[in-house]
């Protein structure tokens, strides 16, 4: 088993907050903390795009990297995971985490801020699989039930992919060979425009400018 | 006086060849080792009891349910 990765089509995401929806009913997300969200580029304008995000479960994690009590560990599956029992709420991986995924309850055990919360790739956390206290701390153990993330598995669309890194990423890429068209906008030119173009606008349909194709991100 | 004179003046060759020396300028970060609970693989509790391939199996299966032209014939 490869790397566990979310994959989100920016050409299928039609911004409904699904996936939004269902990790918090699944996880019973306290109110205020969001660990998927999605995000609209040039929101209203013909030609929007939008991608839904959560933490990317990094190869070469930044909050793991920087955490002052270690409390992040990685699974076998690749899934980034931490335990909230050694956690200090010190909030150094929300600002190293380029994706916003760590999310800080505003009550709590600490007070104005507590300990950390982000997605778990619905694999929970290091507390027993299933128990009522993994619940309670990370929510819903759906890799240990033999089943992917609820936010891709609700997804209408099909928009957002989970799974195995290789395999999501041959599922985009059939896809994008079937529509002929597609890996354009998931990346570089979205964010910062076409070579000779404004910044910030999204490709005009039917015009692919020269940006490499892309698999699963990091 | 003389002594003086030659005892400032290697002081101040020293403090400004101080900042001739090279340092790295990128900084590596270290990963630290997890100090939290251990944690155990997602097959080991029931319903799968320790059976990896079928967990594998399952979860290649339910992967392949993404893709529609797979899953309702493209």
């Amino acid at each position: 088993m490869a790397r566990m990765k979310f994959l989100c089509d920016a050409e299928r995401c039609i911004e409904c907050n699904g996936c939004v929806t269902a990790c918090k009913q699944e996880n019973d997300v306290p109110w205020g903390v969001n660990r998927r969200r999605v995000v609209t580029i040039n929101d209203g304008v013909p030609g929007e795009r939008s991608i839904s995000v959560a933490c990317m479960h990094c190869s070469d994690a930044p909050c793991m990297a920087v955490c002052p009590v270690d409390c992040f560990y990685r699974s076998e599956e690749g899934v980034v995971l931490h335990d909230k029992d050694l956690c200090i709420g010190c909030g150094y991986c929300f600002y190293a985490c380029p994706f916003g995924a760590p999310q800080f309850p505003q009550q709590g055990a600490f007070g104005v801020r507590g300990k950390m919360d982000k997605c778990t790739f619905c694999a929970g956390g290091p507390e027993p699989d299933g128990s009522a206290e993994e619940f309670a701390k990370y929510g819903r153990n759906r890799l240990s039930e033999g089943k992917l993330p609820a936010c891709a598995e609700m997804c209408s669309t099909k928009a957002l992919l989970g799974g195995d890194g290789d395999v999501i990423s041959e599922i985009y890429r059939e896809r994008v060979t079937h529509r002929g068209r597609g890996s354009d906008i998931w990346g570089w030119a979205t964010a910062y425009g076409p070579p000779n173009g404004p910044a910030g606008k999204a490709p005009a349909p039917g015009v692919v400018p020269p940006v490499p194709a892309q698999g699963a991100k990091s | 006086m003389k002594a003086g004179l030659v005892l400032a003046l290697a002081a101040a060759a020293a403090i400004a060849l101080a900042g001739c020396g090279e340092r790295p300028q990128v900084v590596t970060y270290k990963q630290g080792s997890y100090q939290g609970k251990p944690d155990k693989p997602p097959y080991d509790s029931a319903p799968f009891n320790g059976n990896r391939s079928d967990w594998e199996n399952v979860i290649k299966t339910r992967q392949q349910k993404q893709n529609e032209y797979r899953r309702i014939g493209g």
